[in-house]
């Protein structure tokens, strides 16, 4: 069994790391630094650490003052206050400016759990994506998540990384590569492509080893960076496979299927699959119930690549 | 590094009109715009650019200059009169307002054009950012000073008052917001559409130094931001009263004014009451 791990736990690591060597860096936190795990930070350097209390709005935009200075700032709160609540700061302010703001935000997804709805964002990938000269990542696991924060400083502009609340198996390596807007390839079939973000990367390598054992062999991308996305990856793999599977933890509209469906349409159209939550808002419950309610297991995966062959061969 | 030739009121009242000569040839040649709001803040622009603020046109990007945020960003065209006439671009370039191409956008861009500290026009986001500019300079042990320019149209907007309780909190001393209190917004009175009032004690609830002045009174706006620059442990408010479309009298406390372009023979009207 892979080692357990949330996300964000990996993020307040990465946190403390970088803020030993990069004296630039400064984080807000809009009272939810337990959760996001920026209180790590905040005790080791509480200088450079600003508490904003519950008022995202006045946050993000206090974030992007600091990187007119040349602050390195890191912004953290649930996905759904920071791109939600705070979306029109973060366009007009910080990604219209240009400004070098890393929005890190934890308990993207259903995998919530027990909250329910209100705090379950479902909808962050696609908001944004939609802002011109946005980054958007969502790294699968620990290990990944650790090198997309080093990443984000090196980066001079906005970006998004959107992170989870739950312990998520760590599938990736240390030695492994991680360059923005380059996906990354777990493992090559020629049957079919399961193209994952997040922690539906895991569930995808279980599907693949499930399709595996009746004979149909997958690929499966690991679409890290959902903006600007990985096109070249996407229509070689398109070329070898001729159909898709698309799997992420957010509604299918302007997330990582459409993101992929307008890629491949303009460049090497296929037969797509998509799973994702359907015109849904989220509920209460444990990670694993809701997964199976909104279809997000690896046997629902396993069903798409079926359905999405059948396409194909017509 | 204080390049700036600080002027004497004669000689502000001066710039003050060249400057509002300037907004209403900008406007009259872009055809659309605001001017109302444009010159009810131009006296408290030119003593702050002229006046107070440590800033050097040729080097927009000075590390330790004052910063100044439009935070009423549709009030941009004074602004932009200001910057030009100090040196920061060429005059020539004010005649292109809001047109294909051109530096001046509609309302402030940080990328395009120079000494514009962060891009606004949407209203309620520019104190925040103050405040981002204040607790960098805290954090750096520099002592430039950042201020904000508000509308009272704009503090409508919750998150200014989010901005106030963090700027008090965090004892934003070298943060000074400047109220431009022109009594109008674009449906009309502040009393009628959404009341802002009392201004003052808001403020003050909220933890800052609060000043009440007449925003065209040249030696009372000198005194204000002399004043806030004493005031120690907590950020000031300089809480102007303005009248919306100052100098030209027919725009003066007209709702109408707040963003229409004047005709050609208005503009021709205008500068002739402000020879």
């Amino acid at each position: 069994m892979a080692e357990m791990i949330a996300t964000r736990q990996a993020y307040g690591d990465a946190l403390l790391e970088l803020g030993e060597r990069n004296k630039d860096i400064v984080v807000l936190d809009a009272d939810l630094s337990k959760s996001t795990t920026t209180a790590k930070f905040a005790k080791k350097f509480p200088d450079r650490f600003f508490n904003m209390g519950v008022a995202e709005a006045n946050m993000m935009n206090t974030a992007a003052g600091l990187a007119t200075c040349g602050k390195i700032a890191f912004v953290s709160s649930f996905s759904i206050f920071a791109t939600g609540r705070a979306w029109e700061q973060v366009r007009n302010t910080i990604c219209y400016s240009g400004l070098n703001v890393k929005i890190v935000a934890t308990h993207s997804g259903v995998s919530v759990g027990p909250d329910g709805a209100s705090h379950q964002c479902i909808e962050d990938i696609s908001l944004m994506r939609t802002i011109p000269t946005m980054t958007v990542i969502e790294p699968c696991d620990a290990v990944e998540t650790k090198k997309a924060i080093y990443a984000a400083v090196n980066y001079d502009g906005p970006m998004y990384i959107r992170l989870g609340r739950a312990a998520v198996p760590v599938i990736t390596k240390k030695e492994d590569l991680f360059n923005i807007g380059k996906a990354m390839i777990l493992r090559t079939g020629k049957d079919v492509a399961i193209v994952a973000c997040g922690a539906l990367v895991s569930n995808s390598l279980v599907a693949a080893d499930l399709l595996s054992k009746e004979g149909i062999e997958a690929t499966v991308v690991n679409m890290h960076t959902l903006k600007p996305v990985d096109h070249e990856t996407l229509v070689k793999v398109a070329k070898q496979v001729n159909a898709i599977v698309t799997a992420e933890q957010h509604v299918l509209d302007g997330g990582l299927g459409s993101a992929v469906a307008c890629a491949l349409s303009r460049n090497y159209p296929v037969p797509i699959e998509m799973i994702g939550i359907d015109n849904r808002f989220g509920q209460s419950g444990e990670p694993d119930i809701l997964f199976r309610e909104y279809h997000l297991l690896s046997e629902d995966i396993v069903l798409a690549a079926k359905r999405v062959i059948e396409r194909k061969k017509k | 590094m204080k390049d700036i030739q600080v002027l004497n009121i004669k000689s502000l009242e001066e710039r003050a009109k060249i400057i509002r000569r300037y907004v209403i040839k900008m406007l009259a040649k872009a055809g659309s715009g605001h001017p109302g709001g444009s010159l009810s803040a131009v006296d408290l622009l030119v003593v702050l650019f002229y006046n107070k603020m440590r800033h050097n046109p040729q080097q927009p990007k000075w590390q330790d200059r004052d910063r100044f945020i439009l935070s009423k960003g549709h009030g941009c065209p004074a602004l932009y009169a200001i910057l030009a006439d100090m040196g920061y671009f060429s005059v020539d370039k004010l005649e292109t307002l809001r047109q294909f191409g051109s530096i001046l956008q509609g309302h402030p861009c940080m990328k395009t054009t120079p000494g514009i500290e962060i891009s606004s026009g949407s209203l309620g986001q520019g104190l925040s950012v103050g405040l981002g500019i204040a607790l960098a300079a805290k954090l750096d042990k520099k002592d430039y000073r950042t201020y904000v320019m508000l509308g009272d149209g704009e503090i409508e907007e919750g998150q200014i008052w989010e901005a106030a309780m963090a700027a008090s909190h965090y004892k934003a001393e070298n943060l000074c917001a400047i109220l431009d209190q022109n009594e109008l917004q674009i449906d009309g009175f502040i009393h009628d559409v959404m009341s802002s009032h009392p201004i003052p004690a808001k403020w003050r609830s909220f933890g800052w130094h609060v000043i009440e002045i007449n925003g065209h009174n040249y030696k009372a706006i000198i005194y204000a931001y002399n004043e806030a620059e004493k005031i120690k442990g907590r950020p000031t408010i300089i809480v102007a009263k303005t009248v919306k479309g100052k100098g030209v009298s027919f725009m003066e406390n007209q709702v109408d004014w707040h963003g229409k372009a004047p005709t050609k023979e208005e503009a021709e009207k205008a500068l002739t009451e402000l020879k």
